[in-house]
C-alpha cells in the first residue's frame, strides 16, 4: 500500500524526517503515535504530497507520490483541524467536494448518522468545532478509496459521535481498507489499532503490534509504553 | 476763368457727376460666345468705370491687366483657368471692383509670388464673392490702401511650406478690411506685412500649412470674431505694436510645435474675449510687454499659457482657465506680470464669506511644469501619481516656483 | 482547473466586495458622462483612475484572497487536484472576477450614453484592455509574494510596498534620472524605462492614443513613433502579456515547491 524510503524533510533549519523507512501492507489500521513535534503530520503530509520531501522516496498503491496528484484520487483525507472557507453553506461544501472528485459517495448517509441536517443551510463559519468535525468525517468518509489518512479524527466529537466514529473505523476495515490514524488518545489506539507507529526525533522508534508494544516495553496498558518509550530514550 | 463759371454749369456738373456716370457708363457683356469672348479683350475696349459682365463659362487667361478703374463682375461664377502658366488678374489702377469670380490654376513659382488677383499700388479697391481654388497666392496686396476683401472663398492644398503661398497677403497696405472670407489649405490663411489700421472681421481660416493670421511688423490693427482652426498654428503676431484681438476663437491648433497664439515682441496689445479650445500651447508669449489678457477662456489646452523670455507688465484678469494640462508654465523665476480674478478649474480653496472670491491664493505654476521646461523629456510623466503627489506638495510649500506668480483672488465662479 | 476557477468565481461573485467594486465603476461612470457628456473626456479622466486604482486592488485584493482562502486551498491540496491547477485556478478566478467587474462596472453606463456610436469606442476599448492587464499583472504579483509570505502582515506590506513602487517611486526614480543626465539623449532610456512599468507602459499607451503626444514635444515624437504604429501597439500589448506571464509562471513553478 504505502512504501517510504529514507524520507527526509526540513523546515528551515528544523530537520522533522530524517530517514524514514515505512513499509504498511494492505488493509488494517495503523496508528502514527510520537510526541509533539515528532513528525507525525509532516509525515502523512508528505504521503498526500502536500510536504515534498528534501530526499526520499514515497509510493502510494504502487504510484509514485512526489510531484504528482492522480493516485490521491485513491485517498480520503481528514485534516487535522477542520477549516473551511467559511462563507460557503455545508451542502455547497459537500456538493463541491463530490463534483472535485467525481466519485460515488453516500453522504446521506453519514449525514443522518451525524444528525447533521439542520446544519446543511448553514456557513461553515457558523458552526461549532465539533459540528465542523462531524462535516469534515461526512467529506472524508463519504467516498469509498483504498486508503484513508485521519488526522486527530476525535478532536471535538461527543461521545454519541466518537461511538458512531469508531464503529465507521471498523467498517471501513471490514470492507478491507486501509487507514493511518494519528491520534494522542491511547484508549482509541488500544481500541482500534492493529498496529502502532512509534515515531520519534524524525525516525521510526517502533513499528508493530500493541502486543509487541506492551511486550518490548514490559509495560501493562498503552500509555504506560509509551510513556517507557519517551523516558528510556531521554535516559539513552 | 474759374470766376466765369456759372453757378447753373456747377449745379449740373455735380448733378452728372452724381447721377450721370452711371448711366453713361456702359455695360460690356463678355461671354465665350459673345462677340467678345475673352476677358482682355473686353478690358482692352472698356472704358473707365464700365462694368464687364462676364457669363458662365470657362476663360482659359493669364496675366490679365486691369489698368482703368472697372468693375468685373461675374454671372454664376464664370471660371477664370490660368493653366498653371502664371499671376492671372493683376489690377494696377483705382477703384476696380471684382466680384463673383471663380479662378483656379494659378502657376506656381520659385522665383515670382503669382497670385490669383494681385492689386499694386492701387486704392479704393474691392474684391468680394470670389472663389479661389487650386492656387499659389490667392489675394495679393502690393502697396494698395483703402479697399476692400470681402466674402471671398479661398481653398488651397498646400503641402509643403517652401511651394505654397498664402492665402490673403497684405504688404504695405494700410487701412484695409478683410471680412467675412474662409480660407484654408494655404501656407498662411492672412498675412500681414507692414500694414497698419487694417481691420480682419469675421474669418474663418482653418487647414493652413502654417499660421491661420500672421502679423509682422504691422501696428494698430485690429482682428475680431475670426475663428482659426486646425492650422499649423493659430495666429502668430510678430514685432508689431497695438494690436487689438477680441473674440476669436483659437481651436485644435495640435502638434508638437503648435499653438493658437505667438505673440513675439509685441507691445501694448489687447486681448479680450477670445476663446482658446484644444491647443498644445493656448498662448505661447515672447518677450511682449505691457499687453492685457481680459475675459478669454482657455480651455482643455496642452499649456493654456506658456511664457517664455522676459515679458513684463502685462495683466490676467477675468480669464476662465479650464481643464488645461498646464494652466501657465514660466521658464524664469521673476515674474512681472499680474494674475488677478480668473477662474481656475484646478482651484480647490474655499470661500467663507461668500462674495465669490476665493480665500486662498491659487499659484497656477505647476512644478511639474517648471520640470517640463528645464528637462522636455521628463514629459512622459505627464498624468503619473508621482507628479500629481509633487505638484501637491509644491502647491502646500512652493519651493521651486516663483513666489510671486499667484492670483491673490481667484474667481470662485467662471468668469462671464 | 476550470473547476477550481468555477469555485472561487462564485466565492468572490458572493463577497461584498466584488459588488462594492463593481458599483464603484458603476458610479464612477455614470457620474462621468453624468459631469460631461463627452465620451472622449470620460476615457481621459478614467485613465488617471484606472492606472492607479486597478493596480492597487488587483494587489490587495489578491493578497487578500489568498490568505482568506488559505483553508480553502488546503482542502484542495488533499484532493486529486494538481497543485498548479489549484493557484491558477483561483488566480484567474480572482483576476477575472476583478475584470468583470471593470469591464462591466464601466462598460455599462458607457454603452447606455452611446459608445457604439461614438468614434471612442477605439479608446475606450484600449483602456478596457489594458484594465484588464493591470488586473492580470498585480493579482498575479500579489498571489506570488502572499505565497512567498506565510506571515499574513509582512504579505500584505511587501504587496502595498510593491504598488507604491511601481506606482509611485519608479516614476520619481526615472524622474531623477532624467534630471541627472540630461545633457545625454534620453529618448531610448525613456522607453525602456517605460517599458519595464507596467503602469507606465500603460499610462503612455493609452495617452499616446488619446493623441496627448503633441504636448510630448520631440520625446513624443519619438514615443508616437513607436507607440503610435501598430507594430508599437502590438509590442506594447505583448510587454504587458509578458508581464502577466512572467508572475504566472514563477506562481505555477513556487506553488509545485511549496509545503502546506
Amino acid at each position: 500500500m504505502i512504501h517510504i524510503e529514507n524520507l527526509h524533510k526540513r523546515f528551515g533549519k528544523n530537520q522533522v524526517l530524517s530517514g524514514v523507512d515505512l513499509n504498511i501492507e494492505n488493509g488494517g489500521i495503523y496508528a502514527i503515535l510520537g510526541p509533539n513535534g515528532s513528525g507525525k503530520t509532516t509525515l502523512i503530509k508528505s504521503i498526500l504530497g502536500m510536504v515534498i520531501p528534501n530526499q526520499g522516496n514515497i509510493s502510494v498503491l504502487g504510484q509514485n507520490a512526489v510531484n504528482s496528484w492522480r493516485y490521491r484520487q485513491q485517498i480520503d483525507y481528514l485534516p487535522q483541524i477542520a477549516n473551511f472557507p467559511s462563507n460557503i453553506r455545508v451542502k455547497e461544501l459537500v456538493r463541491m467536494i463530490k463534483d472535485l472528485r467525481q466519485k460515488d459517495s453516500n453522504e446521506k448517509k453519514l449525514i443522518a448518522l451525524f444528525k447533521l441536517e439542520p446544519f446543511l443551510n448553514k456557513k461553515l463559519g457558523t458552526l461549532s468545532g465539533g459540528t465542523k468535525q462531524k462535516v469534515n468525517l461526512v467529506l472524508t468518509f463519504m467516498f469509498d478509496s483504498p486508503l484513508m489518512i485521519l488526522d486527530e479524527p476525535t478532536t471535538g466529537l461527543d461521545p454519541a459521535s466518537l461511538i458512531q466514529l469508531k464503529k465507521l473505523i471498523q467498517e471501513e476495515k471490514a470492507n478491507g481498507k486501509t487507514l493511518l490514524i494519528t491520534t494522542h488518545i491511547m484508549q482509541f489506539v488500544e481500541e482500534v489499532a492493529d498496529e502502532v507507529i512509534y515515531l520519534l526525533e524524525g525516525q521510526i522508534f517502533f513499528k508493530g503490534t500493541i502486543d509487541d508494544l506492551k511486550k518490548k516495553t514490559g509495560q501493562a496498558d498503552v500509555e504506560h509504553a509509551i510513556a517507557a518509550i519517551a523516558t528510556e530514550t531521554r535516559d539513552a | 476763368m474759374r470766376k466765369n463759371i456759372s453757378p447753373a454749369v456747377l449745379i449740373c456738373g455735380l448733378f452728372i457727376w452724381l447721377i450721370c456716370p452711371k448711366n453713361l457708363n456702359a455695360k460690356q457683356i463678355v461671354c465665350p460666345v459673345c462677340e467678345i469672348s475673352s476677358i482682355k479683350q473686353a478690358i482692352e475696349i472698356a472704358a473707365a468705370h464700365d462694368t464687364l459682365l462676364i457669363k458662365k463659362g470657362t476663360y482659359k487667361e493669364f496675366n490679365i491687366l486691369i489698368d482703368k478703374p472697372l468693375t468685373l463682375l461675374g454671372e454664376n461664377y464664370p471660371v477664370i483657368d490660368g493653366e498653371d502658366k502664371g499671376e492671372i488678374i493683376r489690377i494696377e489702377s483705382d477703384n476696380v471692383t471684382v466680384d463673383g469670380l471663380f479662378i483656379i490654376n494659378v502657376g506656381t513659382s520659385y522665383t515670382a509670388d503669382h497670385a490669383a488677383i494681385r492689386v499694386v499700388k492701387s486704392e479704393h479697391f474691392v474684391i468680394q464673392n470670389v472663389v479661389l481654388e487650386k492656387l499659389f497666392f490667392g489675394i495679393y496686396l502690393e502697396k494698395s490702401n483703402n479697399g476692400k476683401v470681402y466674402h471671398n472663398k479661398i481653398i488651397g492644398d498646400a503641402v509643403n511650406e517652401y511651394n505654397s503661398g498664402n492665402g490673403i497677403q497684405l504688404w504695405y497696405s494700410h487701412n484695409v478690411v478683410v471680412d467675412r472670407n474662409i480660407v484654408q489649405g494655404t501656407r498662411d490663411g492672412i498675412y500681414l506685412e507692414f500694414s497698419d489700421n487694417v481691420a480682419i472681421k469675421d474669418n474663418i481660416s482653418s487647414n493652413n500649412l502654417r499660421y491661420g493670421l500672421h502679423f509682422m511688423f504691422s501696428n494698430d490693427d485690429v482682428y475680431t470674431d475670426n475663428v482659426f482652426e486646425n492650422n499649423g498654428a493659430g495666429v502668430a503676431v510678430m514685432f508689431s505694436k497695438r494690436i487689438t484681438m477680441h473674440n476669436n476663437i483659437f481651436r485644435k491648433n495640435w502638434g508638437t510645435a503648435s499653438y493658437g497664439m505667438l505673440l513675439k515682441e509685441i507691445y501694448d496689445a489687447e486681448i479680450t474675449g477670445n476663446t482658446f479650445e484644444e491647443n498644445t500651447i493656448g498662448i505661447n508669449i515672447e518677450g511682449s510687454n505691457r499687453i492685457k489678457y481680459r475675459n478669454n477662456e482657455f480651455a482643455n489646452n496642452g499649456w493654456a499659457i506658456k511664457v517664455r523670455g522676459a515679458c513684463y507688465a502685462n495683466t490676467f484678469e477675468n480669464n476662465n482657465f479650464l481643464y488645461n494640462s498646464f494652466d501657465i508654465s514660466y521658464n524664469s523665476k521673476v515674474n512681472d506680470n499680474v494674475f488677478s480674478q480668473n477662474y481656475w478649474s484646478g482651484y480647490t480653496g474655499y470661500d467663507l464669506n461668500n462674495d465669490g472670491v476665493g480665500d486662498v491664493p491659487y499659484r497656477p505654476v505647476k512644478l511639474f511644469s517648471y520640470i517640463v521646461n528645464r528637462t522636455p523629456e521628463t514629459i512622459v510623466l505627464l498624468r503619473s501619481l508621482f507628479m500629481d503627489i509633487i505638484d501637491f506638495s509644491e502647491k502646500v510649500s512652493p519651493v521651486f516656483t516663483p513666489d510671486n506668480l499667484v492670483d491673490a483672488e481667484p474667481l470662485m465662479k467662471r468668469a462671464e | 482547473m476550470l473547476k477550481i476557477l468555477k469555485y472561487s468565481f462564485y466565492d468572490l461573485m458572493r463577497s461584498r466586495w466584488s459588488y462594492v467594486y463593481f458599483l464603484f465603476y458603476l458610479v464612477l461612470g455614470f457620474v462621468l458622462l453624468f459631469l460631461n457628456n463627452d465620451l472622449s473626456k470620460a476615457v481621459i479622466t478614467l485613465m488617471n483612475i484606472i492606472i492607479v486604482l486597478v493596480p492597487l486592488i488587483g494587489t490587495i485584493f489578491g493578497v487578500m484572497y489568498y490568505y482568506n482562502s488559505k483553508e480553502f486551498t488546503e482542502l484542495l491540496l488533499a484532493q486529486p487536484l494538481k497543485r498548479s491547477t489549484i493557484f491558477l485556478g483561483q488566480y484567474f478566478g480572482v483576476a477575472g472576477s476583478l475584470t468583470l467587474s471593470l469591464v462591466l462596472g464601466l462598460g455599462i453606463p458607457f454603452i447606455l450614453y452611446g459608445l457604439f456610436r461614438s468614434d471612442a469606442i477605439f479608446n475606450f476599448v484600449l483602456l478596457l484592455v489594458i484594465g484588464a492587464f493591470l488586473t492580470l499583472i498585480f493579482t498575479a504579483l500579489a498571489f506570488n509574494i502572499a505565497l512567498s509570505n506565510e506571515n499574513k502582515i509582512k504579505g500584505f506590506g511587501y504587496a502595498v510596498l510593491l504598488w507604491l513602487f511601481l506606482a509611485v517611486i519608479y516614476d520619481g526614480l526615472f524622474l531623477l534620472s532624467l534630471i541627472i543626465f540630461e545633457e545625454y539623449p534620453l529618448d531610448t532610456f525613456s522607453l525602456a524605462a517605460t517599458m519595464f512599468n507596467p503602469i507606465d507602459l500603460s499610462r503612455t499607451l493609452i495617452l499616446l492614443k488619446l493623441d496627448i503626444s503633441a504636448l510630448l514635444g520631440y520625446t513624443g515624437a519619438v514615443f508616437k513613433k513607436f507607440f503610435g504604429t501598430d507594430l508599437g501597439l502590438i509590442v506594447s500589448l505583448a510587454v504587458l502579456l509578458l508581464w502577466t506571464v512572467l508572475p504566472v509562471q514563477r506562481l505555477a513553478f513556487k506553488a509545485k515547491r511549496k509545503d502546506f
